[in-house]
């Protein structure tokens, strides 16, 4: 039998409890600070305007395509490439009294002068109201999510584990926000559809180790152990798998931030990063909050009251 | 015990034939096709198509390998795409314009597949090729429009009955008339009330200031509103038919938006400038003299005069000389509606604006007992859609359409009539254009990524837990086929974020196999024996992935609720995987344990 992770002993996670909630709240402080001075590279879809994907039949300068771009006066126009030498991306804003094909049509024309290999792919026009509306339409489905999250973890649980739990995962997102927001990555839809299924799937690890703590609760064998022995000893049974499972669900992310193009790549991002401060944030902010909302043996297994009779 | 009873596995059994039957599907590939289908209301396309048109196709020598009739339109499936532009530009000489004739593809899926409803994924545009437009319809516009009638109603109504009135205003969402005293503003309410039937109209003075406000009440707002909304899809429609697409989409979204998707669709101007354009209505006299048709008919036309067909219901059609002079143009309509007349027969009603009712009250005083005709113009050809007799002088901008009509072809005039102007101007917020060329590599790459991370997590898995991980991995097979089925059957659209939660689906749906292989490791490890292993084993880890999976679909359900475009589709196969997760991961992983270690009497270890 293969094992990665046989450990004898529970390892004492909760006495790193202090360390731990400090690193989070560096980094949750940190991906804050990046948040508020850079702020997020919003895609097409929530600013409004048009985006072209071009390529060339051979490999092309972007400065080149940029120059030719720039010709036009378009203002602020973006130019970058797709990953390759021959695709190109660019990105204009909207303007008035110029529909967006007369736009993607004016700016294929003059590289077209320059270069005639070159062949629309894609064209995306955004207007301006679209934007605002899906910005709160996210927030909304954010929202959504956690009253969800909580209302169920309520109900199978307790409050405590309910808000552990979404502290600790919504931690994840603003540092999965964070660091879009310090490499100016591009922040699109597909990205915040990513976040909140990330959302959804650390809440899952929280869960089980929820599930392990409160069965430790009722377990006779472990009756005089202390809560935070109890808890260590959860977070260490369940770490084999843990491991395992996000391990899989990496390779597969992965695999799509390797080989899915740059359609998909903003949003493989989104769940690597998320995955990876997943396991971190369910098993060590997570407990430690638990712990320190004060979660006790009584709260999990509630004591048998007998029922008093009424007395005629 | 770690036995199923037998139903269990025939269950089982036959849940993966069915899923592989409707898997199945996806992997036939496409055929070239010719699609005909109806562009205008009163044209409808029926079984005899199919005959017509294989006719058509085997007399320009391209035989169709099939032809069938699906979803209001006949398709037709040939060999090479050089006999389908063939088959196409018969049958398009053939049959005129009355019928969209579009290129297509369709599924080589064989007919005893095709029988039992299995068809391969439905692709988005970002698969296929295609233009993407998200129009929003003025409302304002729409409001405004309807206010600037309805003063121009209030203005006829007390012309008629010769009240004397001040200014007549259009305030944001009300009309304003000024009333010199009490006695008329009394005369004006009486008289109004009646004719506005679905609107407030308030009497208002105060100060020697007597003022009639007509609202529009909530219900008659939303009404106009939803109403602009379907007049414009129905004229969107009759112009997207233009382009021969060969399945376009055309839907609302939210209150006031509408989505036209183009399939294979690439040139954006041209489908812009056929999305702007108007159709128009034409009022014009009809010549009845015999002498002159005749002499039409021997193609000899009148000058001043113009030969034309007039529809008589039931596809058949007669010729109708009309003069060349239009009287009233579809811009003075208002509103065409399907109802009933005095005789309880079917008929058309118009509301024409104000400049309209002069118009038409003028012509029909002069015409009495002549015919007029209602033309409709499409595509620069004009086709008369009704020509009734005119009894008597037509005042105050309602018009009655009746004759020999039954109610459907009431309806149908009716949506013709109003067809051929937008309700409210429409703006382009959002348009998408996806070569083919781009579709295709989403495609291949999407489904690389999701091969490549299959593999990873399947290599893994066995060599981890060897018989557990092949039965794992096994499961894992069983839900993408479910998966695939599903949104096959369910006709749900895929899109590249789809393929995205495909593959996320994988990697997540292999936490329940490793959370019950962990557990029966650790039932193993407490000393239990390897048959109480895999019983308690699998119990214990049923709570923990009902939780955790639930908690999955919570987040997956609020983005189907909130999420539009890219994002539902990603939604919505998250959350089928969700499903068919659970049922794989749980049901079939633990009759594949209980086939291979429930029938051993002696069983010592388990290969976990």
């Amino acid at each position: 039998m293969i094992e990665f992770f046989h450990v004898k002993r529970d390892i004492p996670f909760m006495s790193y409890g202090k360390l731990t909630t400090a690193i989070s709240l560096a980094t949750f402080v940190v991906a804050v600070f990046f948040l508020i001075t850079k702020g997020l590279n919003f895609g097409v879809e929530f600013t409004g305007g048009t985006v072209m994907e071009l390529r060339y039949q051979q490999s092309v300068e972007i400065q080149q395509v940029r120059h030719g771009v720039e010709a036009l006066k378009y203002g602020e126009v973006q130019v970058q490439s797709l990953g390759t030498t021959k695709d190109v991306m660019v990105r204009i804003p909207n303007i008035k009294d110029k529909s967006s094909a007369q736009l993607s049509n004016e700016v294929l024309n003059s590289l077209k002068k320059e270069r005639p290999d070159v062949e629309l792919r894609k064209v995306e026009f955004i207007g301006p109201s679209v934007g605002d509306e899906l910005f709160s339409h996210g927030l909304t489905a954010l929202a959504l999510v956690c009253v969800g999250i909580i209302a169920y973890l309520m109900i199978r649980f307790e409050w405590r584990f309910a808000f552990s739990a979404i502290i600790a995962n919504m931690h994840d997102v603003v540092i999965i926000l964070g660091v879009f927001a310090f490499f100016q990555w591009e922040f699109s839809l597909t990205v915040l559809a990513g976040i909140l299924a990330v959302l959804g799937y650390s809440v899952n690890e929280s869960v089980v180790v929820f599930d392990r703590i409160r069965e430790n609760f009722r377990k006779p064998n472990l009756r005089g152990k202390t809560v935070p022995e109890i808890i260590d000893n959860a977070i260490t049974a369940t770490m084999s798998r843990t491991i395992i499972t996000h391990g899989s669900t990496e390779a597969m992310v992965l695999a799509m931030l390797l080989f899915g193009g740059a359609a998909l790549h903003g949003f493989a991002m989104a769940l690597t990063i998320g995955i990876v401060f997943g396991i971190y944030s369910s098993v060590l902010v997570a407990s430690p909050l638990l712990l320190m909302f004060g979660v006790t043996r009584d709260s999990m297994v509630k004591p048998v009251t007998v029922k008093e009779e009424a007395v005629v | 015990m770690n036995r199923y009873p037998l139903w269990k596995y025939i269950l089982l059994v036959v849940t993966l034939i069915a899923a592989t039957l409707y898997t199945l599907p996806n992997f036939f590939g496409e055929s070239p096709a010719v699609q005909v289908s109806s562009a205008r209301v009163t044209v409808k396309v029926t079984d005899a198509m199919i005959q017509q048109a294989t006719e058509i196709a085997t007399a320009a020598g391209v035989k169709p390998i099939d032809a069938y009739f699906e979803a209001g339109s006949v398709k037709l499936r040939f060999k090479d795409t050089d006999s389908q532009i063939k088959a196409k530009d018969a049958i398009q000489a053939k049959l005129g314009n009355d019928y969209v004739i579009a290129l297509n593809l369709v599924s080589d899926t064989p007919a005893w597949l095709s029988k039992l409803h299995a068809k391969p994924m439905v692709l988005g545009l970002d698969l296929r090729g295609g233009v993407h437009f998200l129009l929003e319809v003025d409302m304002k516009a729409a409001v405004d429009k309807a206010l600037e009638k309805t003063a121009g109603d209030v203005r006829r109504e007390l012309k008629d009955k010769k009240i004397r009135y001040g200014k007549i205003s259009k305030e944001r969402d009300r009309v304003e008339v000024q009333l010199r005293d009490a006695e008329t503003l009394v005369a004006a309410n009486k008289a109004l009330t009646p004719v506005l039937a679905n609107l407030t109209v308030s009497p208002v003075s105060a100060d020697g200031n007597y003022k009639l406000v007509i609202s529009y009440p909530a219900a008659t707002l939303l009404q106009l509103k939803n109403d602009a909304v379907k007049q414009n899809i129905t004229t969107l429609h009759n112009r997207v038919n233009e382009l021969g697409v060969a399945e376009p989409v055309i839907q609302q979204q939210g209150e006031g938006r509408i989505v036209v998707q183009l399939p294979g669709v690439q040139d954006t101007a041209k489908a812009k400038d056929i999305l702007g354009r108007t159709a128009t209505l034409e009022v014009r006299l009809v010549e009845d003299d015999q002498a002159k048709l005749t002499e039409a008919l021997n193609g000899n036309v009148p000058a001043g005069f113009e030969l034309m067909t007039e529809r008589r219901g039931e596809g058949k059609s007669t010729p109708i000389l009309v003069r060349k002079e239009v009287e009233l143009t579809g811009e003075n309509i208002n509103d065409a509606q399907a109802g009933f007349d005095e005789n309880n027969g079917a008929a058309v009603h118009l509301n024409l604006d104000s400049t309209g009712a002069r118009i038409f009250k003028d012509l029909t005083r002069e015409n009495v007992n002549k015919r007029i005709a209602m033309i409709l113009v499409e595509k620069g050809v004009g086709e008369v859609v009704t020509a009734p007799v005119v009894r008597g002088e037509i005042g105050g901008g309602r018009v009655q359409i009746s004759g020999s009509m039954n109610t459907a072809e009431a309806n149908d005039t009716a949506l013709l009539l109003r067809a051929g102007s937008l309700a409210a101007p429409m703006n382009i917020v959002e348009e998408r254009t996806i070569g083919p060329s781009l579709g295709k590599e989403n495609i291949s790459k999407g489904f690389n990524s999701t091969l490549y991370g299959f593999l990873a997590i399947a290599v893994f898995m066995v060599i981890y837990y060897r018989v557990f991980g092949v039965v794992s991995v096994l499961a894992l097979g069983a839900n993408l086929l479910f998966l695939i089925a599903l949104l096959s059957l369910l006709g749900v659209t895929l899109t590249l974020p789809g393929i995205a939660a495909i593959a996320l689906t994988l990697g997540m749906a292999i936490d329940s196999n490793v959370l019950i292989n962990e557990r029966v490791r650790e039932e193993l490890r407490d000393g239990q024996s390897p048959q109480a292993a895999i019983t308690n084993g699998y119990k214990h880890a049923w709570d923990t992935i009902l939780d955790s999976n639930i908690t999955t679909l919570i987040a997956g359900l609020a983005l189907l609720i909130f999420g539009s475009g890219a994002v539902r589709g990603f939604a919505w196969v998250h959350c089928l995987g969700i499903l068919t997760s659970m049922f794989s991961a749980v049901f079939v992983s633990r009759a594949l344990v209980n086939l291979i270690y429930g029938y051993r009497r002696r069983l010592a270890t388990l290969a976990v």
